[in-house]
């Protein structure tokens, strides 16, 4: 395991709480009908994004699928851009264009997430291709649900990051469902890492729950990528806490399986690894306080910012450099 | 001297890959060619990094393209036949078309999908659809249809250069048809359309391999003493809708053919908006000539016989001119 800085954890421990409280506010005020759409929550998969996203720069590209909040807040994008997109706002990262689904980053790397399971798999291939012919050094990362593997475009995709060799590590979260069906009946291939092998593709099956392990996992293979070029899996075990959207009734789970699940929480589990090696308890309460007040007054604000101002609507479908839109 | 439209088209690649390193091919066969040698020869020029063949995954390869457009690369993508575009649809629809907007101006995808479609004679129903319509209905993607080997020459290298993604539809019976680049042949404008034939009785209305036609037709009708104008729209989206005013204002007539099937098809829209835009300027309904309600079939005289010809403009126009 990696020699990681007890400031280290603690970053973890912070950026697991800042995920966690976020998604907690998107909850609360879609619930109370302030979030158009339908958001998905990662409440409980945060360990995956935190670990993964902690061996990249903002130069690396990341994409993700329709459960992105943790990962785009674990690259270190701004929550108040992130949330203020969420609620459809002027100040949001995508100039309340994209929301939940769709949030881009650019200038973070934060390439986008889309709302089609698997349609993020070859885009983050090609943006693996332009590091590869520039030679910039970056990598790209796409994290996609164990949902995506039904889909052919994954295949494609693996075929073609092993082919051309490409700098892109691909972060399965396993959580068992694929939107409201368990694994085992949409699929007979147990692991999603197996499908790894038939590509050459290098490949590990690790506990996400666990942000440690899956930090040095992620470690291991994207210091393989920048060494070596070629690309990798990453199978993140992990649980979705919470439903496949904010208002799933999740009839499809047993309580006992949800009870289970909080057992295994990736906060508790650092709170308690934090604790065995000598951190303070006083401390940890401290850090959560602190980010819990962070996140009310991110969320305070982007609520009081400006909505899209309607006469704006026809802005960036084309560049400017064509005839406007009433001649298309 | 004369070249065919498959040698102007790569030489407009060529040229725009030597001015814009950013430029990369990519496709099934392309290294080699092209299922129709278009890029023939680009390999050992540009290198193998520039021209890389792909495997037979029009949803990967499309999806590749479009996330190395929005990081920096300006892809130029085949997809050999537009039938196949359907397995592209995905990417097309969701991704590539919506990124600008999507996310709020900080992406663009400057890429191109060059295929190829249309009837040639035996490819059959899979191998010779004009699916067009398709794109024009999407938000975000721009069409373009060349008529001629110089049309496309001007038109591919501003779609090239453009931040929008464009899907660039090759007619495979222009493929051997020749004509002499002009030395100050250039880049085209993309959004505008050109007058191929000036006349004052009726406004023909077509794009891509339909021009020909149309300007066969405009030929017989001549004879005949009906004048036909005959517009080359260029590009679907953006539609020039003030050229088309303009010369309907004129004609007060107008008849748009298209090989694609009539049904919801380009001449459809056309039709809808002219008569927006001009219903006081007619003195007749605006006609469409297109591919009846049926699949491409094999046999020669079963194709021969639901591919719109200049017969059938020449029809619809002796209905309204009288």
């Amino acid at each position: 395991m990696a020699d990681l800085t007890l400031n280290t954890l603690y970053r973890f421990y912070e950026q697991l709480w800042r995920i966690r409280l976020l998604e907690g506010h998107v909850q609360r005020l879609a619930a109370a009908g302030e979030v158009p759409g339908f958001p998905h929550l990662s409440t409980g998969q945060e360990a995956v994004a935190v670990g993964g996203c902690a061996n990249l720069s903002s130069g690396d590209y990341l994409f993700s699928g329709h459960r992105a909040h943790g990962h785009v807040i674990a690259k270190g994008s701004d929550p108040y851009a992130v949330f203020a997109e969420i609620i459809g706002r002027e100040q949001g990262l995508c100039r309340g264009r994209g929301g939940s689904m769709h949030l881009v980053d650019a200038s973070n790397g934060v390439m986008g997430a889309t709302g089609v399971v698997a349609g993020n798999l070859s885009l983050a291939a090609g943006a693996a291709w332009a590091a590869q012919v520039r030679g910039d050094g970056r990598i790209a990362v796409v994290f996609f649900g164990d949902g995506a593997t039904g889909a052919g475009v994954f295949h494609e995709t693996l075929n073609m990051a092993s082919l051309w060799n490409l700098p892109l590590l691909f972060v399965c979260e396993n959580n068992g469902y694929a939107e409201f069906t368990s694994r085992e009946e949409h699929s007979k291939v147990g692991k999603v890492s197996a499908f790894a092998a038939p590509y050459g593709i290098s490949a590990l099956t690790v506990d996400g729950n666990d942000v440690l392990t899956v930090h040095d996992a992620a470690h291991k293979a994207i210091g393989h990528i920048r060494e070596q070029g070629g690309p990798w899996l990453l199978e993140c075990m992990t649980f979705r806490m919470a439903g496949h959207y904010v208002g799933d009734a999740q009839r499809y789970r047993s309580k006992e399986e949800l009870a289970a699940m909080k057992e295994k929480d990736p906060i508790a589990r650092l709170h308690r690894h934090l604790v065995a090696k000598g951190a303070a308890e006083s401390e940890l309460d401290g850090i959560a306080a602190r980010v819990k007040e962070e996140m009310t007054a991110v969320v305070d604000r982007a609520r009081q910012s400006a909505r899209p101002d309607p006469a704006t609507v026809m802005d960036y479908v084309y560049s400017a450099t064509l005839p406007g839109p009433e001649q298309a | 001297m004369e070249s065919t439209f498959i040698d102007i088209v790569r030489r407009a690649l060529d040229e725009e890959m030597a001015r814009d390193s950013s430029v990369y091919l990519l496709g099934e066969d392309v290294a080699a060619g092209g299922a129709f040698g278009v890029t023939k020869g680009l390999v050992e020029k540009h290198g193998a990094a520039r021209v890389r063949n792909t495997p037979i995954s029009e949803a990967a390869i499309t999806g590749v393209a479009t996330g190395a457009a929005i990081c920096g690369l300006r892809p130029v993508l085949e997809i050999m036949f537009i039938d196949f575009a359907t397995l592209a649809m995905d990417c097309l629809v969701n991704q590539s078309a919506k990124y600008r907007y999507m996310s709020g101006g900080q992406l663009s995808v400057p890429m191109v999908v060059r295929t190829q479609a249309g009837a040639a004679g035996g490819a059959a129903a899979q191998h010779s659809q004009s699916l067009e319509s398709w794109f024009i209905h999407v938000p975000g993607l721009v069409v373009v249809a060349p008529s001629t080997p110089v049309e496309a020459y001007g038109l591919l290298k501003s779609a090239i250069r453009l931040g929008d993604p464009v899907l660039f539809v090759e007619h495979k019976r222009l493929y051997a048809m020749k004509e002499a680049l002009p030395e100050s042949a250039g880049p085209l404008p993309i959004g505008r359309a050109r007058v191929a034939r000036s006349g004052t009785d009726v406004t023909l209305i077509a794009y891509s391999a339909m021009v020909r036609t149309a300007l066969e037709a405009a030929e017989n009708l001549a004879a005949t003493g009906i004048s036909a104008e005959v517009i080359d729209l260029r590009t679907l989206v953006p539609l020039d809708m003030a050229t088309l005013v303009q010369s309907v204002s004129k004609t007060r007539r107008a008849v748009i053919a298209h090989e694609a099937v009539e049904v919801g098809g380009v001449g459809a829209e056309v039709a809808a908006r002219l008569g927006n835009m001009a219903f006081y300027e007619l003195d007749a309904p605006i006609m469409r000539v297109g591919c009846p309600f049926a699949p491409i079939p094999f046999a020669p005289e079963l194709e021969s016989v639901l591919l719109p010809g200049s017969r059938q403009i020449e029809v619809a126009v002796r209905a309204l001119v009288r």
